[in-house]
């Protein structure tokens, strides 16, 4: 992540701090415009391991955003959702659940990671939960066309136990994959369309 | 265990062996090998399931906001005639386990979605609900002793001196036992001290399915000062939940089974435990009845001590008690009161209960449903997670799904 996007995180936590206390009746179109200082117009993110937020659904970020309020995940978003009310976190979940999926990564992949990548597939129960074509559902998130550094910066946080998520499930699926799986991973859900039609 | 029991098991067993391709182990040079080889494949590589509906199971979470007391699904819950339940405290995330005071406190823990510490006190009819500690990490465990509040986590175990006469401003943690592995897969602990005054605790399998190292997969116990450490069971996948028998003080526990073997297989245990050190066969075999189809070869269940009870695929037993009160009828007390969470990996899912477990003299178990209700269209209206009796002997009964406690009562 620039030190750009984080000082203009800092900043936004201030002013979300007056948002919170002073105008809690701003529209939540007003209030959901800060997020694309860091993830994006559309929450489609162009900053180095700064997630993209679309197509996600909407128990996954209510999940998240909640984390984030308890002080319970990493990072600027602690400051930006510290005083969201419980209707704070349904309402921002619910606006940004209706974001178009995000565009994969620019760039023809590279088909000796991919063949690797999909070889993991047919052992690793990643779909099971996300989804055959890794739109996600409920509280585990759309990994398609996600942005290859977070992909991978959030598995390495997940394997090494730094992040615990919402339940046990991540660590104990990474458990036994070596640093290249994740990269591979990563590099393969970077580039799998919105539609699915390459998963597997 | 009663005969159209063990063949409607035995049933099963051949469903669940079909189902997997298993073949009767024969020992062979060439199969010892092929075990061996197995067992340096890691476990996410195994048992993966080949149709789409099992593709679609996941772990059910709850919701990260309590139910609002007025949403509480209190008026499914179903009971034995004479019972009743009521809604004891609402507003607690993720409620988990559940300690009394000696001064009347409840005490209640959770898990991933809250990792705080409650302590809901009375206040004229009124519960009020406090937190004492936060962002800890995993903590289920907890046990009230002698004025003090223990706390585990998968790292570690402390103690909360005189704590309920300092619940506004709650002491720093004293560390009793910092040399727990620390792993998230079942790296949670239920802790209980016992009727010899040790702590026991659990250090869990850290995976679903695999050989694991020397210091998992056993229940333990030590000194209150974290000295005197001992394995007292092995062979233990993952517990969530032990008490001992009023009267014979053996200890008797509930364990998790393995996932992904088949929607049938295994079925999680009650165990009696008669022995110290006794094996109760994980990772070899699963519910007393069948070899595991990679980890087994060239075992035996034979080898391995039997559940005491089969209480169900997947069932997921969490919190246990023995009913020491007074007020429910004759036929319950020292009866287990065990919580069943409900399966995430299978696809019909059940349970979601406290059933009662009778155990007579010669030791034999069998159960009966006791609070149920908290399953519709295969989903959860709310998840049993642990169980608490009172001292007027009313039951709580702690839901993780909603974050609340519900007291169940007899008569009057």
């Amino acid at each position: 992540m620039s030190a750009g996007c984080l000082k203009r995180g800092a900043a936004l936590a201030a002013l979300f701090f007056c948002l919170c206390a002073a105008a809690r009746a701003a529209s939540i179109e007003a209030r959901v415009a800060a997020c694309w200082t860091c993830h994006g117009a559309n929450g489609q993110s162009v900053q180095k391991e700064v997630p993209s937020l679309g197509g996600q659904p909407e128990f996954f970020l209510l999940t998240q955003l909640f984390l984030f309020r308890e002080g319970r995940r990493g990072g600027p978003m602690i400051e930006l959702a510290r005083g969201f009310s419980d209707d704070d976190l349904r309402e921002f979940s619910a606006r940004l659940a209706k974001l178009p999926p995000p565009q994969p990564a620019p760039g023809k992949p590279d088909p000796a990671r991919i063949g690797r990548a999909q070889a993991l597939l047919k052992k690793v129960h990643c779909p099971v939960c996300h989804n055959p074509d890794f739109s996600g559902r409920e509280q585990m998130p759309r990994l398609a066309s996600q942005r290859e550094d977070y992909l991978l910066k959030s598995m390495r946080e997940f394997k090494s136990g730094r992040r615990i998520g919402y339940g046990a499930a991540m660590t104990q699926e990474l458990d036994g994959l070596s640093d290249q799986d994740l990269q591979d991973l990563a590099h393969f859900l970077a580039h799998v369309p919105p539609s699915g039609s390459a998963a597997r | 265990m009663r005969k159209d029991e063990t063949l409607r098991i035995a049933k099963l067993a051949v469903a669940a062996l079909a189902v997997v391709g298993f073949v009767a182990p024969q020992l062979s040079a060439a199969q010892d090998k092929k075990a061996e080889k197995k067992e340096e494949v890691p476990f996410w590589a195994i048992g993966m399931p080949k149709n789409a509906v099992a593709e679609k199971m996941a772990p059910v979470p709850a919701f990260p906001i309590p139910t609002a007391a007025d949403k509480l699904p209190i008026k499914k819950i179903k009971l034995p005639k004479g019972f009743k339940v009521e809604v004891w405290a609402s507003n607690i995330l993720d409620a988990r386990g559940m300690r009394q005071g000696d001064k009347g406190t409840v005490f209640v823990s959770s898990l991933f979605v809250a990792g705080k510490i409650y302590a809901v006190t009375d206040k004229g009819g009124k519960r009020e609900v406090k937190t004492i500690a936060e962002k800890l990490f995993l903590p289920n465990g907890i046990e009230f002793y002698k004025g003090a509040l223990y706390v585990a986590t998968p790292k570690d175990i402390t103690r909360y001196d005189n704590i309920e006469a300092n619940l506004d401003n709650p002491p720093k943690p004293v560390m009793v036992y910092d040399k727990l592995p620390g792993q998230v897969p079942h790296g949670w602990k239920f802790i209980k001290v016992g009727p010899d005054g040790k702590l026991y605790f659990p250090i869990g399998a850290p995976c679903n399915i695999c050989l694991p190292g020397a210091e998992y997969a056993q229940i333990y116990r030590m000194n209150l000062d974290g000295s005197g450490v001992e394995s007292v069971v092995q062979g233990m996948r993952n517990t969530v939940g032990f008490d001992w028998h009023p009267k014979t003080k053996e200890l008797w526990f509930g364990d998790n089974q393995r996932d992904w073997l088949a929607e049938d297989m295994p079925i999680d245990e009650l165990n009696h435990v008669t022995k110290k050190g006794q094996n109760f066969g994980f990772p070899y075999c699963h519910s007393g009845l069948m070899t595991d189809p990679d980890y087994g070869w060239g075992k035996s269940c034979k080898d391995y001590v039997k559940p005491a009870l089969l209480i169900g695929p997947h069932a997921a037993p969490l919190g246990m008690r023995f009913y020491t009160g007074k007020m429910f009828p004759k036929k319950y007390h020292n009866a287990i009161f065990l919580t069943r969470h409900g399966p995430w990996n299978r696809t019909q899912k059940y349970a979601a209960d406290v059933v009662a477990v009778f155990i007579d003299a010669k030791g034999h178990a069998r159960m009966e449903p006791f609070l149920t209700g908290l399953v519709e269209n295969n989903q959860y209206l709310g998840r049993p997670a642990d169980v608490m009796v009172m001292k007027d002997g009313s039951l709580l009964v702690s839901d993780d799904h909603n974050g609340a406690i519900y007291r169940v009562s007899y008569g009057r």
